[in-house]
């Protein structure tokens, strides 16, 4: 083997047909990391990208949805198991209700008293994000808990003999685009996006101009925190839920936003797909630890020569 | 399988509540008990150190972690720790002495862990402590039990690599765990072995014996993979496709907590299942995942896989159904009893054994009598205390079943020796 190339060796003893259905598959381990980035980073991409609320309880706004259906499967189970292979729309329904309406009393209580000093918002929704782990532990104690799945979304997809694809990482990548589009739709394609990007932009004058700052800035809250809620629902399909479930996330989330470029959807996007794919394919070569050495360095190093992310929303400074 | 979730949010509420109003309290035990045998041993001769031994009481430390991430591992060794001490106290005590609990809760926290370690043996002088659960708790009250000369009776399987004086280590080290596991899966036929574990020195450790043991000791037999992964990681497609490149016989697994889930999970998912496995002759054998695991995973996404463990609740010996209706009487029929919860269920009874084999409780007199302390009706089937302070025991496999249990479908012929430092596997 030639030194340049020494980390193809592992693929000698296989054939092109063996080969050619394992990077399918690799492939499509990178694009449901994708999914699973992105969704947890939509409702923070709003949220951090769009209000600059440092939300440091994202994660824990995700556990509450995956609680949320953890309950409802069990209920389903226990009363009607008829409706066990249908039960999984509603339960993302109810997790992002339960997640906007938590969201919406946190944003009532205290971040709206924040926004002027966004620093201190980190240091209050890190307390938030404590108080609601602990809580968590007291309710539903600290075992790991998964939810029942519906038969359908079990097992894999194999459109050939040694292809397997699945079929939770394909639910997962639909709902991440469904999820996107609807937010990119708000965003730029409603009245209530309009307003957010104008308060966003200059509060004062988007006041002045007759627009609900307060109303605007608590509704786009919820909204995110509701997001969190529907990832935290999606992810029981393929993990499972502990009081301290979200802050595995809340690290991953942040570094897809900042990296995108904080306030842009399509940056959040865009960082979502490379991070997970470099990832995949390293964990692939490598070992899984140090993929994620790899990937680290290279967002620093990135963002040493690009602080701004890689999509940057022209602002007037 | 499992429980609503309303049960089970009620029972924690209640479990929680009690044991956190219980910490630092002295409990179980009523206060006008008089000792029947204090002319045999009489205070004067039963202590000469400077621990809490009255004429009718011995009073102990329990150590485990009630709050934090822990306490979920850690909640069912609490419970087989009380559930021994009440049946001690229920036959009469400890050479006629009742023994009242101190607990304290190490908050999943390893400095905690060493205070509160330091306040039992200084402030309440215990007579000996029940605790600790990771490998990184035991490391930080270590120093202190051997500056204070206390005694912990240690429950979880570990890697090895430590024996103390002042530790008696009630679960195995690794080389009881994973060598004669190995020599079974080798026996099934096993010849290329896929080694993956949490990223930490528990796992590494182990697959570092489990590397040469397969290299050295089974013929014609290798290692085609060893992976590690960050605690807590949730992706692992691309190890799943690593390992379907690599077609190994053997999956060897070493992952914990969270992660155990999603690994099952998406496992299942691509393909990989116990009967698919068993289909071409290959198995997945785990010594990381018990009943309490299988609790949050759902047995049916685990069925079928093996696990070489010392202990399962559905061991069929009458020990174990005595020790399995008890407990469930004292905690709740829904209780799942683990590899883990036997052994700290051994330690207060190991202890009756050496301080009654003793006729003291000194500190000092106990590390020596130690040795060769047996427990014919342990649970697990008989255990014997070996020179190092860690047990001889038999390994068993289990396979899983869908209702979240184990089959026990070998155990070895011979107890298997504790080697804590072991000589050609360097």
């Amino acid at each position: 083997m030639s030194g340049t190339l020494f980390f193809l060796d592992i693929f000698k003893d296989y054939s092109s047909d063996e080969l050619s259905s394992i990077f399918v598959m690799q492939g499509f381990s990178g694009i449901s990391l994708f999914s699973v980035f992105l969704l947890m980073a939509l409702g923070l991409a709003i949220i951090f990208g769009q209000m600059k609320v440092i939300n440091m309880a994202h994660g824990e706004f995700l556990t509450a949805g995956a609680y949320t259906t953890v309950l409802l499967s069990d209920l389903v189970t226990k009363y009607i198991p008829a409706a066990l292979p249908y039960y999984f729309f509603i339960a993302i329904m109810m997790a992002f209700f339960v997640a906007f309406i938590l969201g919406y009393i946190v944003e009532k209580l205290i971040v709206s008293y924040l926004y002027e000093r966004p620093l201190d918002t980190l240091l209050a929704t890190w307390g938030v994000s404590m108080v609601m782990q602990q809580s968590f532990r007291l309710i539903f104690g600290a075992r790991e808990d998964s939810a029942t799945m519906p038969e359908w979304l079990m097992g894999s997809w194999s459109p050939t003999e040694s292809i397997s694809i699945p079929i939770n990482g394909l639910f997962l990548l639909l709902m991440s685009i469904l999820m996107t589009t609807i937010v990119l739709l708000l965003m730029y394609r409603s009245r209530w996006g309009l307003r957010v990007r104008a308060t966003v932009q200059n509060r004062e004058m988007s006041t002045a101009v007759g627009i609900n700052s307060k109303k605007v800035d608590r509704w786009t809250f919820a909204l995110g925190c509701g997001l969190a809620g529907i990832a935290g629902a999606a992810f029981t399909t393929i993990g499972s839920v502990s009081p301290s479930a979200g802050s595995l996330y809340i690290v991953d989330t942040f570094i897809v936003v900042v990296f995108g470029g904080a306030g842009s959807i399509i940056g959040t996007i865009l960082s979502a797909f490379g991070i997970a794919q470099a990832q995949s394919i390293l964990e692939f070569f490598l070992t899984g630890v140090l993929a994620k050495v790899f990937v680290l360095l290279a967002i620093v190093g990135i963002l040493m020569i690009r602080p701004q992310g890689i999509v940057a929303n022209k602002v007037r400074q | 399988m499992n429980k609503p979730v309303f049960h089970r949010v009620l029972g924690s509420l209640v479990a929680t509540a009690a044991l956190i109003a219980s910490l630092g309290t002295s409990a179980m035990a009523a206060d006008d008990w008089k000792n029947p045998v204090l002319d045999t041993y009489p205070t004067s001769t039963v202590v000469t150190s400077g621990i809490d031994v009255t004429d009718n009481y011995v009073t102990v430390g329990q150590l485990h972690s009630i709050t934090g991430t822990m306490a979920i591992s850690e909640t069912g060794s609490v419970e087989a720790e009380r559930l021994a001490i009440q049946q001690i106290n229920d036959m009469g005590g400890i050479l006629g002495r009742k023994i009242k609990i101190v607990q304290e809760d190490g908050a999943s926290d390893w400095p905690t862990f060493a205070e509160k370690a330091k306040k039992l043996l200084v402030k309440d002088k215990v007579a000996s402590v029940f605790g600790c659960w990771t490998s990184a708790s035991r490391k930080a009250v270590l120093p202190i039990f051997e500056k204070e000369n206390g005694m912990l009776y240690y429950p979880t399987f570990y890697e090895g690599l430590e024996a103390s004086k002042n530790v008696i280590y009630t679960g195995q080290e690794a080389t009881q765990q994973i060598i004669w596991g190995l020599d079974w899966a080798y026996q099934q036929g096993c010849r290329t072995f896929f080694l993956i574990g949490s990223d930490y020195i528990w796992p590494r450790t182990s697959n570092k014996i489990a590397r040469i043991h397969i290299e050295r000791y089974l013929k014609g037999a290798k290692v085609v993979g060893e992976e590690y992964y960050p605690l807590g990681h949730t992706n692992f497609n691309s190890l799943i496709n690593k390992v379907k490149l690599k077609k190994p016989d053997c999956i060897y697994s070493i992952v914990v907590g969270g992660s155990n889930v999603s690994w099952y999970k998406q496992l299942n998912a691509a393909g990989i299942t116990g009967a698919a496995l068993a289909k071409k002759g290959k198995l997945l054998l785990t010594i990381s995942t018990t009943e309490d695991e299988i609790l949050g995973i759902g047995g049916k996404n685990v069925e079928g896989f093996y696990a070489c463990m010392k202990y399962f609740q559905s061991l069929p010996n009458e020990n174990n159904q005595a020790f399995v209706s008890a407990f469930k009487k004292m905690w709740g029929e829904d209780s799942v009893i683990g590899d883990v919860t036997q052994a700290a269920y051994l330690g207060p009874w190991l202890w009756k054994f050496t301080v009654e084999k003793a006729g003291s409780f000194d500190i000092d007199t106990l590390a020596v009598a130690s040795e060769g302390i047996e427990f014919a009706a342990a649970p697990e089937g008989y255990v014997r205390i070996a020179k190092n302070h860690h047990l001889w025991s038999r390994a068993k496999i289990g396979q899983m079943l869908a209702d979240g249990q184990f089959k026990v479908i070998a155990e070895s012929d011979d107890l298997i020796m504790p080697d804590p430092f072991p000589e050609g596997y360097k």
